[in-house]
């Protein structure tokens, strides 16, 4: 007997979808301007060696890169709790991400900062440029526009991972899916639906960054 | 109702430990050696076969391994074969290693200069051999590093499968957090069995990447 499909089973739920859609994008949201943030932060204290921080940062830039998501979520969910420290699942989802993409900007950074030749801080330092001055104009904005592609990816790849948070009941758009495939019971339709929802926010998300990119970061030089 | 002892967490922790590290090595060989089909693929002259490599890369890496699992597993269910989560994990893993793979290595053939093809054709190399004597070979050092780099993130990928019901390393600690209520013990080991693995390879993949960028 061949498998008859019916995705209006699924569409006549697409506003669950889309809600969850957004929420995914809220998360991805927050916890990309609080990961760079945190990335940020850790690629000076790494690039220029400022003791202790830069030990501190290496040691949770290896830690998280070298263990998966889902158990730092879990960790933080279900971990936290037994030292007092009780997290919502928003909480804990949106705490996770940046801990994840804060150790990751950081590395990726990094690099970028520690590519700025010397030459450049001294010409800054010749046109009498205050340090926060040298540092925003000179380093950063240089340096991030170096790295903004692998920073992209980066950025892409943890919404897409976000979609294990429906493990700890966050509702973003996978935790919808599951919800919808639970009453429809029509599991492959639904999973393709939203597998499609998801493809669609890289693409978007991409496009977006690469447009963020070329208007406020890579003319800066 | 039993009591755990800290042996047995973390005798069960191993077991777990093992699943993880066999589905980790059956996806990254059959993930290569599909990734190497995509590759060419990817390379050929003909359109056809280059369009459709770059929708299945674009297609496994613009969405969730989380959604990916679950559309192997309901998808195979639908052609009426019973299917296991191993089955399930190790099929959907292969296909996320395999677009991953034949990215970074095209990325790795690419590098590879204009000029060294050019040569191989003024020595009326054909594209095959070209590729097998004189491309392949150069790329592969290159390759090398990122590959093995690559490789932290199947073992990390492996993690996901304890959703669809595979007893791996997470699944075991999830189910030993249940039965222990020592949730913060029991991930603390978890991440550090998953650190095990992957600190190694990562170490090893920044080293090669190191010497190979000295000698290159």
């Amino acid at each position: 007997m061949a498998y008859q499909f019916d995705f209006a089973a699924v569409l006549q739920h697409s506003d669950l979808l889309l809600q969850g859609a957004a929420f995914t994008l809220g998360l991805t949201a927050i916890g990309t301007l609080l990961g760079v943030g945190l990335g940020i932060v850790g690629a000076i204290l790494r690039a220029w060696r400022i003791r202790p921080f830069a030990r501190i940062f290496g040691v949770y830039v290896e830690l998280i890169r070298n263990t998966p998501f889902i158990v730092q979520l879990f960790f933080i969910f279900f971990g936290l709790p037994s030292l007092g420290v009780r997290l919502s699942e928003w909480e804990a989802a949106i705490l996770a991400m940046v801990i994840n993409l804060g150790a990751y900007s950081t590395e990726i950074i990094r690099a970028g900062i520690q590519a700025i030749p010397h030459g450049q801080l001294e010409a800054a330092s010749a046109l009498a440029m205050s340090r926060f001055e040298t540092f925003r104009h000179v380093v950063l904005r240089p340096a991030l526009g170096k790295v903004w592609p692998a920073l992209s990816s980066q950025i892409i790849i943890v919404m897409l991972g976000s979609a294990v948070c429906s493990q700890i009941s966050t509702e973003e758009l996978s935790f919808a899916a599951n919800f919808i495939q639970s009453r429809n019971f029509r599991a492959f339709e639904t999973y393709l639906l939203t597998t499609a929802l998801y493809l669609i926010m890289a693409i978007g998300i991409r496009q977006l960054l690469a447009w963020v990119g070329r208007r406020f970061i890579m003319g800066a030089r | 109702m039993m009591d755990f002892t800290l042996w047995d967490i973390l005798r069960n922790l191993l077991i777990g430990l093992q699943w993880t590290l066999l589905l980790s090595l059956v996806a990254f060989v059959c993930g290569g050696i599909a990734g190497l089909l995509v590759l060419l693929a990817r390379l050929s002259p003909l359109s056809a076969p280059r369009i459709l490599a770059r929708g299945y890369i674009e297609l496994f890496q613009g969405t969730p391994l989380l959604m990916q699992l679950f559309l192997v597993f309901f998808g195979i269910a639908l052609l009426g074969i019973d299917v296991s989560p191993w089955l399930a994990a190790a099929c959907a893993l292969t296909l996320f290693t395999s677009a991953f793979l034949a990215e970074i290595w095209r990325g790795c053939v690419e590098s590879i200069t204009r000029g060294q093809w050019e040569a191989a054709e003024s020595l009326a190399m054909s594209r095959l051999e070209t590729l097998r004597h004189v491309v392949l070979p150069q790329a592969l050092r290159i390759a090398v590093a990122p590959t093995v780099g690559f490789s932290v993130q199947v073992v990390k990928g492996t993690a996901v499968t304890s959703i669809i019901g595979f007893t791996e390393l997470t699944k075991t600690g999830s189910m030993l957090a249940n039965a222990t209520f020592e949730p913060f013990m029991v991930y603390g080991f978890v991440a550090l069995g998953y650190f095990l693995l992957c600190y190694p390879l990562s170490l090893a993949a920044y080293r090669l990447e190191r010497r190979l960028n000295v000698t290159a």
